[in-house]
């Protein structure tokens, strides 16, 4: 059975151009980069490239601004953390995020709750959208930073943020976004958005699990992550993850390569899975934003039926996808998402996500249109819920 | 999740039996709470003499375990005694299906509800008193509350836990 893989916001695999650019760091090119001998430089030198490479994409104004980490939640919990305890008792100890968040950023906010920091978390429209203006009126004298994502990870909401870190700007509060699915897949120019620190991840643009990358603004304070040797200018110890991170730059310089040409051929595709599920099944809707959205985000509800049940047939016709549904989020509640943008839980459980890819062809998400639909009639069929929405009807 | 289910639980979320429902059955039950994720629904359609479920069926929305749990538990109630389908636990669900994860235990609890709700719905409406059977607590899921469930999943989710705690650390008897 062919597999259709449709949850690439979930991962995506590593591409082979990126797998081969970090075989070498592994083997021959193993040295420790704080070596001074050559094969120690070697390895510096990858990594000082890799961080070039990384900077031109964003437009960073410096090399120096890229701290590489493990990935987007230590991202996330750094700039948090670090940017907080870096201002307490000088600026304040209010942070701004919104609802919506990834629980990278939300636990994190609640962490420092606990520790005696405020936080205001945003409401958002039935879009996803983050209100300028109730952000603006959020903001307090003591408001240290604001932490607002690029785009959403289940519904694909782009947030307004050259607006949002200009309305930051102008009340001295630093601007934190969470790009994790943005990065090379949105162009993001920090410099002309105004973006004072930016979390990335390498696994959902084709590179390795394991490496990401938070964007620090020259003058910006953040307190060190990890005590302990120089790396990462000292904010960050431990030894490089040297293959980790040329195979992050590898991908990122090649998603960005190709970002217009995937966003207009994936946006298409996406727009035609749309189209046809919307119309051809009954009683569903499009969460999200219809224009303002990920090229690669389908997010559907569908009424009278839970996601898991949709996702195991699915499953069994060797599609890949998510659900906001609680029974596969492992805890008792469906989305926070779906929930923020005002779902009632019934209609929460019953939502699919499906995220194109580079690899993704228009026969694909038909193919799936084609096994959505009976995976829907179906579980309707076995719905107590469709039987009194039928007995309502007649 | 989809990938600690059992063979059997497969089976049965696959190709789920006697689903559907009776024309004037003898008895309804429906439990559960769309805000859970989880109601079951199960028709039964039982011989006044003998007092045997000549056949019984079911709607469920929820997630495979929840289907899989409906459909076993209608299997193994087709051709009982009222008396004996009261015998059809939870666990003995679950044993038929060589387990579930914990997090979906509550599904067979659903199933083991569903039915006796339904048998409830039958006594009532035949005016007669089946011996061991209770008023079924979640008959009516419209009546629950928000305030009602969300104190429900947080004592569910509380347990949960607790339970994975006491996985984790085990009993060291220094503390």
């Amino acid at each position: 059975m062919k597999t259709i893989y449709l949850d690439n916001a979930a991962t995506t695999p590593c591409r082979p151009e990126v797998v081969e650019a970090m075989l070498p760091y592994f083997t021959e090119k193993f040295g420790n980069p704080s070596a001074i001998y050559n094969l120690g430089q070697v390895a510096q030198d990858a990594i000082q490239q890799a961080r070039k490479d990384v900077a031109g994409v964003i437009n960073a104004a410096s090399p120096n601004e890229v701290f590489f980490t493990s990935g987007g939640s230590e991202a996330d919990n750094w700039a948090l953390k670090g940017v907080m305890d870096a201002y307490k008792g000088k600026k304040g100890k209010h942070l701004i995020t919104t609802k919506i968040e990834h629980h990278a950023i939300l636990h994190t906010a609640q962490f420092l709750e606990q520790q005696g920091f405020e936080v205001t978390y945003l409401d958002v429209d039935k879009y996803g959208l983050v209100s300028p203006e109730a952000f603006e009126a959020a903001i307090r004298p003591d408001t240290v930073m604001a932490s607002i994502m690029f785009a959403n990870n289940e519904i694909g909401t782009i947030e307004p943020i050259k607006e949002l870190a200009a309305i930051a700007h102008a009340h001295k509060v630093i601007f934190h976004t969470d790009a994790v699915q943005a990065f090379c897949h949105e162009k993001i120019d920090v410099q002309e958005l105004g973006i004072d620190l930016m979390s990335a991840s390498g696994h959902k643009l084709y590179g390795p699990k394991g490496v990401g990358m938070l964007y620090v603004r020259r003058g910006v304070r953040i307190s060190n992550l990890i005590h302990g040797g120089g790396q990462e200018r000292g904010k960050r110890a431990t030894t490089e993850n040297t293959a980790g991170i040329v195979g992050f730059a590898k991908a990122a310089v090649l998603a960005e390569a190709e970002r217009e040409e995937q966003h207009e051929r994936q946006a298409a595709i996406r727009d035609h899975a749309i189209q046809r599920i919307t119309t051809e099944i009954p009683h569903c809707f499009l969460n999200g934003h219809p224009t303002q959205r990920l090229a690669n985000n389908i997010n559907i509800s569908f009424e009278f039926i839970e996601g898991e049940g949709m996702l195991l047939r699915l499953g069994a016709k060797g599609i890949c996808a998510s659900s906001g549904s609680a029974c596969t989020s492992g805890s008792l509640d469906p989305s926070h998402v779906l929930l923020a943008i005002g779902l009632p839980h019934e209609k929460a459980h019953g939502s699919l996500r499906a995220t194109l890819g580079r690899d993704t062809t228009l026969e694909d998400v038909d193919f799936m249109c084609d096994v959505l639909k009976d995976a829907i009639a179906g579980l309707r069929e076995m719905s107590p819920l469709w039987e009194d929405f039928q007995a309502q009807g007649k | 999740m989809a990938m600690s289910y059992s063979d059997k639980v497969v089976d049965h979320y696959t190709n789920p039996r006697n689903v559907g429902t009776i024309e004037n059955a003898s008895g309804v039950g429906t439990v559960g709470n769309a805000v859970c994720g989880d109601i079951m629904r199960i028709y039964l359609d039982i011989d006044d003499e003998t007092q045997v479920i000549k056949d019984a069926k079911f709607k469920t929305f929820g997630c495979g375990a929840a289907i899989a749990t409906s459909s076993m538990a209608t299997e193994m109630i087709i051709g009982k005694t009222v008396q004996e389908a009261l015998q059809v636990t939870n666990k003995a669900v679950m044993e038929a299906l060589d387990g579930l994860p914990k997090i979906k235990v509550h599904c067979s609890l659903l199933a083991e509800e569903s039915i006796h709700a339904a048998l409830w719905d039958y006594a009532e409406k035949h005016g007669i008193v089946i011996e061991g059977l209770e008023k079924p607590k979640e008959d009516v899921y419209e009546d629950a509350s928000p305030e009602e469930i969300a104190a429900a999943e947080a004592a569910e989710a509380r347990a949960m836990a607790e339970e994975e705690e006491k996985e984790d650390y085990g009993e060291y008897s220094i503390f």
